[in-house]
């Protein structure tokens, strides 16, 4: 599904220039769940931007679902993002004057769906997540676990290959953290492909493999013995 | 760009933020507002203007004459000049081409008039049946004098409006007999002039009657022309300047007066009046649309500044919408549309309010010099493109920058 080689990123800031990611490889199959753990600086956010197309790398090759993600202009950028990606932030990122189900059906509105079709699919990913009864409740009406169910869902509606999570329980309470990881689980039960990029190893060895950074390359990447959140809840 | 989920969304923004709408709508809303009632007042004035000129026609020559101021040819200075039936004859016939209507005049300035015990001072005017069209007079009763009254010096009187209330209280004077300076006219017609009270105190006699009655013998005292107009403004005017130097130059050659003589020969157009006139007009209105326009761009540049910090504000949200997969151009158009929807309304609301303030003051304006000012269809329908124009440069930089906002950049944790 995600195929990354020599994967080379820097960041200039006047003079200073900062290799941020220094040959990364890196494949990750359909229906995978990773987490990619490292502490600050390591550089896993920026190579969950780079396979977010929030950002481009300076050197290497990126092949998602057999594309090549190279030079991309922002439409088409965009489009990609659409189509193939999911995107779970720590902050959640709802958009704060917008229901809970306009914000499900916000990525179908830029895939130009129908008004009522918009609503009957966010309506069904809100009922997955469990959430149908506060379709039209404002973020600010949410608890924190249920903002970042709510940005799960959407980040399910467009129907993407791949979910990328950033710290997504990084805002929530253990309790909270494990109900999320739970979904995150049974959504890769489904067969989803999906990545996590955490700090916390608990959370890490939820998923099914772990993927070490540190300044800029992998210095592990191994297979785990998943824990099951709901045992945790 | 009609679609509800945009429109919802714009109204989210605006309701969220009453007051920032409100000042930025107001300060568009007074621009527009203050181009109307400018432009209003601007026709108002050319309205009131070219009412003050229709009282006669604009594109008529006056020849007057008086003493000469300075000796020529031998002959002495203060010499009166004294114009002839035959001048107007040799002019007439010399410069038909060109001339539309033409008349003389023999008048007496305060003409005692009597009817039964009825009196009042009118100006006394001996004329041709021409005079009528170059004074613009409307008949209201009756008819003007005509060229068999001139020919058989018949004693017929046409009076104005203003004399009909005074002399006969308003009823019909039509056949009824007055006496000037002691002499009987027969009244054959009553007319109204545009030109207000003061040209409706002149009463009308054919010219032969006058200069019998008031031992004119073939003495004029002036002399009217109108130039037959074309259509361009400035031939007109050229051709006109052209007839005035040449009647000059005629009069002076036959009376012996020296050319640079100003004060002998008078004559007057005032199609160059009118023209200046209508030049400064054209100034005013220039003056008032640069105001207009300039209140109009303060006002757009407010838009502009606030749609900037909607941007800013809106970053974290553009920077969602753009990792959910907008396209750069959803963004742009998101506050483009915003944009102008504020500037529109916002602009509308002022041309209504200006239009209506036209429309309630408008006719309760008493002033010779403005009068109905109001805005045409025309300028209401560019002041709206105006609108939307202003609202689309107002919103351009702002949605410019925010199709630029990169994702990373917007979604970073603080």
């Amino acid at each position: 599904m995600i195929q990354i080689k020599d994967l080379h990123k820097s960041y200039h800031m006047g003079s200073n220039s900062l290799h941020v990611l220094k040959g990364i490889n890196f494949n990750v199959k359909e229906g995978e769940l990773v987490s990619i753990m490292g502490s600050s600086g390591s550089g896993k956010s920026t190579l969950l931007n780079i396979l977010g197309m929030l950002d481009e790398a300076d050197k290497g090759s990126y092949i998602l679902d057999g594309v090549p993600i190279k030079n991309l202009n922002e439409k088409v950028s965009a489009q990609y993002r659409n189509k193939f990606l999911g995107f779970i932030f720590q902050s959640f990122n709802l958009i704060n004057y917008k229901s809970a189900l306009d914000n499900v059906a916000m990525p179908l509105y830029y895939q130009g769906l129908k008004r009522k079709e918009r609503v009957d699919k966010a309506m069904h990913y809100l009922e997955k997540v469990g959430l149908a009864e506060w379709s039209h409740h404002l973020p600010s009406e949410l608890s924190g676990g249920q903002k970042q169910r709510v940005a799960i869902a959407r980040a399910l509606a467009s129907n993407p290959k791949v979910l990328l999570a950033d710290e997504p329980t990084g805002a929530l309470d253990s309790v909270t953290s494990h109900e999320v990881m739970e979904l995150i689980q049974g959504i890769n039960d489904e067969g989803k492909t999906i990545l996590v990029v955490t700090h916390e190893d608990d959370i890490a060895h939820m998923t099914k493999r772990i993927v070490n950074l540190k300044d800029g390359v992998i210095i592990d990447d191994s297979p785990v013995k998943q824990i099951r959140a709901k045992a945790h809840v | 760009m009609f679609d509800i989920e945009r429109w919802q969304e714009i109204f989210d923004t605006l309701k969220k933020n009453k007051l920032r709408t409100i000042l930025t709508g107001i300060s568009v809303a007074s621009g527009i507002f203050i181009l109307v009632v400018l432009l209003g007042f601007s026709s108002g004035i050319q309205n009131g203007v070219t009412e003050q000129f229709s009282g006669d026609a604009t594109n008529r020559i006056s020849i007057r004459t008086r003493s000469t101021t300075k000796g020529y040819k031998g002959l002495n200075p203060n010499r009166r000049i004294q114009l002839k039936n035959e001048d107007f004859y040799t002019i007439s016939d010399t410069y038909d081409d060109f001339l539309e209507y033409k008349s003389a005049g023999y008048s007496i300035w305060g003409g005692l008039i009597n009817y039964k015990n009825e009196s009042g001072n009118y100006s006394v005017r001996g004329v041709y049946p021409d005079f009528q069209f170059i004074e613009n007079a409307q008949m209201l009763e009756g008819r003007f004098i005509n060229v068999d009254d001139i020919e058989e010096s018949r004693k017929v009187i046409v009076v104005g409006n203003k004399t009909k209330n005074e002399l006969f209280k308003g009823t019909s004077p039509i056949g009824e007999l007055v006496s000037v300076f002691g002499i009987n006219f027969k009244v054959i017609g009553v007319y109204t002039d545009a030109g207000g009270e003061q040209e409706e105190g002149n009463v009308y006699i054919p010219i032969s009657s006058a200069q019998i009655a008031f031992n004119g013998g073939d003495r004029i005292r002036d002399m009217t022309f109108t130039v037959a107009m074309s259509e361009n403004l400035d031939k007109a005017l050229e051709l006109s300047n052209g007839l005035v130097t040449g009647i000059e130059r005629d009069i002076k050659q036959k009376y012996i007066i020296a050319p640079d003589d100003r004060a002998a020969v008078r004559v007057d157009n005032t199609l160059e009046e009118a023209t200046k006139i209508y030049s400064l007009i054209d100034v005013i209105k220039a003056v008032f649309w640069f105001v207009g326009i300039g209140t109009i761009i303060a006002g757009v540049v407010g838009v502009g500044n606030i749609m900037i910090i909607i941007v800013k504000e809106r970053t974290k949200e553009i920077g969602i919408r753009k990792a959910l997969g907008a396209e750069p151009f959803s963004i742009i158009g998101m506050i483009l549309q915003e944009s102008i929807f504020v500037t529109m309304f916002s602009g509308l609301f002022g041309l209504i309010t200006g239009l209506g303030l036209l429309e309630i003051v408008g006719p309760t304006i008493e002033n010779d010099y403005i009068k109905y000012p109001q805005v045409d269809f025309n300028t209401a329908l560019f002041t709206v493109f105006l609108l939307v124009v202003a609202g689309t440069l107002a919103g351009f930089i702002p949605a410019y920058r925010a199709a630029k906002i990169k994702p990373i950049v917007a979604l970073r944790d603080e």
